[in-house]
C-alpha cells in the first residue's frame, strides 16, 4: 500500500545574485554584478581624468566627466583605511556619481544568501557593506555600491569643481557590463 | 513569623581570561568551541577582530581581554558563544577565552553604582569573588532600535 504523500506547497526558486569577487591591498570583496556599469582598465583614465586637491577627502584624487555628471574616482585602499596598492582597474558604479579603484578581479561568483552585517558592527563599515556572504567556506564583504561617498562628501567635492577644468568624455574603451 | 528563604541561586559559566576568571550568566550561553579561522575585513568598530563561521551563522569575535585585563590576549584556547542583546533582537558573539569553562550555581549579589556599566553583579566561589559580565555593556554594538534596515539575521539575495 502506498502512503500518499501531503501535498507540497510549490517552493520559489532561491534568488540568487551574481557578485564580482576583487582585491584591494590584497583583501577580497565583493560587489554585486548589476551595480557596476563598467570595468576600465586605470589606463584608460589617464587622459580622461582631473586631478583634484580636497584635503579632508584624500581618497578622491581623480574626477573624469560623464554624461555631463562628474564621476568621482574613489581610492579603495584609502576608503576602506588598508595599505595603499597599485590599482589596475577602475568599476564604474551605476546609479551613483563614483568609479572605484580596484587592484583586479578575482572571479565572478553566484551569492544565494547575504546574512546582515552583525549588529555587534557598529561605526561606518554599516554604510560600507550591505551585508557578508559565505562563498567556498570564506566570508566575503558585499559593498555598498552608494556607500563610498556620503551626500556631504559629494556636495563637497562638487563644490571644488571648476565646470571649466574637467576633460572631455570618459572614452569608451571600457567592458560594459548588463544592467 | 519566619519567613521561608528562596534560593536566587542561579547558573553561571565561569571564564578564564589570562590569570583572572570572569562569570557570565549561563542562560547567555549557546556554546564552547575550537578556534576556528577568522574572517577579517575592514571595519572601525573597535574590539571585533572579524568573523566566525558557525553552524552556518556568521559570528563576530570580540576580544573583550583589552577591556577587562588592559592587555589582548596573546594565546585562546576556545570561543565562548554567547548571546548578546540589541534592543529586542539578539544575537551570537564569540568570545576568546584562554582555559576552560566551568558551570556553577551561585547567588549573585547586583552590581552597585560604583561599579562599571559592564559588570552586571558578583559571586562569591570557591573562596574568591568573580565579577558577573553584563556583555551587553562589554562588548559594542549597535542598537536594533536605531538600525531597522540591519535587523534581518539573513537576507536573501536580491538580484
Amino acid at each position: 500500500m502506498r502512503v500518499a504523500s501531503p501535498p507540497t506547497k510549490p517552493r520559489a526558486a532561491a534568488r540568487t545574485e551574481q557578485l564580482i569577487l576583487f582585491r584591494i591591498s590584497g583583501q577580497p570583496f565583493a560587489v554585486s554584478s548589476a551595480s557596476v556599469q563598467e570595468v576600465r582598465s586605470v589606463d584608460s583614465l589617464a587622459g580622461a581624468a582631473t586631478e583634484i586637491d580636497q584635503p579632508t577627502l584624500r581618497k578622491v584624487r581623480h574626477v573624469v566627466r560623464r554624461n555631463e555628471k562628474a564621476l568621482y574616482v574613489v581610492s579603495g585602499a584609502a576608503h576602506f583605511g588598508l595599505p595603499p596598492s597599485s590599482a589596475s582597474l577602475v568599476f564604474v558604479l551605476r546609479k551613483t556619481r563614483t568609479a572605484l579603484l580596484v587592484d583586479g578581479i578575482d572571479k565572478m561568483a553566484t551569492m544565494t544568501r547575504l546574512q546582515a552585517l552583525p549588529l555587534a558592527y557598529c561605526n561606518e563599515e554599516r554604510a560600507w557593506y550591505r551585508g557578508l556572504t559565505a562563498l567556498d567556506q570564506n566570508v566575503i564583504p558585499v559593498v555598498n555600491p552608494e556607500g563610498f561617498l556620503t551626500a556631504e562628501e559629494f556636495a563637497l567635492l562638487d563644490a571644488s569643481l571648476v565646470p571649466e577644468s574637467l576633460p572631455d568624455e570618459l572614452p569608451s574603451e571600457g567592458l560594459e557590463l548588463p544592467e | 513569623m519566619i519567613q521561608p528563604i528562596e534560593s536566587a541561586s542561579q547558573s553561571f559559566v565561569l571564564l578564564r581570561l589570562g590569570e583572572r576568571r570572569f562569570a557570565v550568566a549561563a542562560t547567555q550561553i549557546s556554546e564552547l568551541v575550537a578556534p576556528s579561522r577568522i574572517f577579517r575585513f575592514p571595519h572601525r568598530t573597535p574590539r571585533l577582530e572579524g568573523v566566525i563561521l558557525r553552524r552556518g551563522r556568521i559570528v563576530p569575535v570580540c576580544d573583550v581581554a583589552e577591556k577587562l585585563l588592559g592587555k589582548a590576549l596573546t594565546s585562546r584556547r576556545f570561543y565562548l558563544i554567547a548571546v548578546r542583546h540589541y534592543g529586542d533582537k539578539s544575537e551570537w558573539v564569540a568570545l576568546p577565552v584562554t582555559g576552560d569553562c566551568e558551570l556553577i550555581a551561585a547567588e549573585m549579589i547586583n552590581a552597585g553604582e560604583a561599579d562599571a556599566p559592564h559588570v552586571a553583579g558578583w559571586i562569591s566561589h570557591n573562596g574568591e569573588v568573580i565579577e558577573v559580565l553584563n556583555l551587553d555593556a562589554l562588548t559594542p554594538g549597535l542598537e536594533a532600535a536605531s538600525a531597522p534596515a540591519a535587523s534581518a539575521a539573513l537576507l536573501e539575495a536580491r538580484p
